[in-house]
């Protein structure tokens, strides 16, 4: 098959009908290897792993932490990629999957700013910093408060839906400003990148990395969030597509008489 | 049965109940919304196909 032929197989997808057939079939797969992901991982990284010479039992912290900031991120990296379609294509499940996951990446920004303060009070001697990406991650979270509310806020669904789409291009700094900050401005409490660097990986620098004691049961950790992820998406972007089609179908009762 | 968290307990503790507690929450309200909106577009459905 061609590019040009995947691609229109993709755009099949914007039929809210095709949608929410395939969401429904693929959605228990996602439910369970998500559910079994999360068990395994969080029983292994609990249980199973000893404690850290420097951090001690904090370091079971990390399950969670970590898999909740990288879904922070990409969750608004995912609403970037649909509100972009919204604008460009004016496909109305993109739009309404972008507001579908923006309660998803309140909680995740939630999980790991609270994990973040627990964990950073014994370490480092506070709960918060302004540290820049403490602070980056904080206005994300601000962000997808304000997208929330805007969203709410207009009553047109195609009105709300370019404001959004625009607050998100905006928002994006954040979202990357957290993820890179230490790069950028090299201070602050919070280390750089311990987990997903590649130069760690492959062995071309000599920092710290987390060992893989606890590198494995992270990785499924981090997996079973991305699965829970898409599970969400797709079951509330369903439930959207439903509270939209109720809305249409009131409107035509009411011309109806 | 849980381990020997040492001085740490409080911290580990509160962070997994914290984290499992939203994320329990997320899901748990997210299925009902949309069991609730479900059942009411078949219901509206299915008045508007019996009013023609």
């Amino acid at each position: 098959m061609s590019i040009a032929a995947k691609a229109n197989t993709l755009w099949e997808y914007a039929n809210p009908r095709k949608f929410l057939a395939t969401s429904e079939r693929v959605l228990p797969f996602f439910w369970m290897t998500s559910f079994v992901c999360l068990v395994v991982g969080l029983t292994w990284g609990f249980f199973f792993t000893p404690d850290d010479y420097k951090q001690g039992s904090t370091v079971k912290i990390i399950y969670l932490h970590v898999p909740a900031a990288l879904m922070a991120i990409n969750c608004w990296l995912m609403m970037l990629a649909t509100s972009l379609v919204w604008l460009v294509r004016r496909h109305h499940v993109s739009a309404l999957a972008a507001r579908a996951a923006a309660p998803i990446g309140i909680v995740m920004t939630l999980i790991a700013l609270v994990t973040g303060a627990i964990w950073g009070q014994p370490m480092w001697g506070t709960w918060w910093a302004w540290d820049p990406r403490l602070t980056a991650f904080l206005i994300l979270f601000l962000f997808y408060l304000g997208y929330v509310a805007l969203w709410e806020a207009i009553e047109d669904s195609d009105t709300a839906a370019d404001l959004t789409s625009v607050l998100c291009l905006v928002g994006s700094v954040f979202a990357l400003l957290s993820r890179y900050a230490v790069n950028f401005w090299n201070q602050g409490l919070h280390q750089g990148a311990s987990v997903m660097r590649a130069a760690a990986i492959t062995g071309a620098d000599t920092e710290e990395k987390v060992s893989n004691i606890y590198f494995y049961p992270l990785l499924l950790c981090i997996i079973g969030f991305v699965l829970l992820f898409i599970a969400l998406v797709l079951y509330r972007t369903g439930t959207e597509i439903r509270a939209r089609r109720i809305k249409a179908l009131l409107a035509r009762e009411r011309l109806n008489g | 049965m849980i381990p020997d968290l040492g001085k740490y307990a409080d911290a580990v503790l509160w962070s997994y109940a914290a984290s499992l507690g939203l994320l329990i929450a997320l899901v748990v309200l997210s299925v009902m919304r949309g069991r609730k909106v479900r059942a009411e577009m078949e219901k509206l459905e299915h008045r508007m196909s019996r009013n023609g």
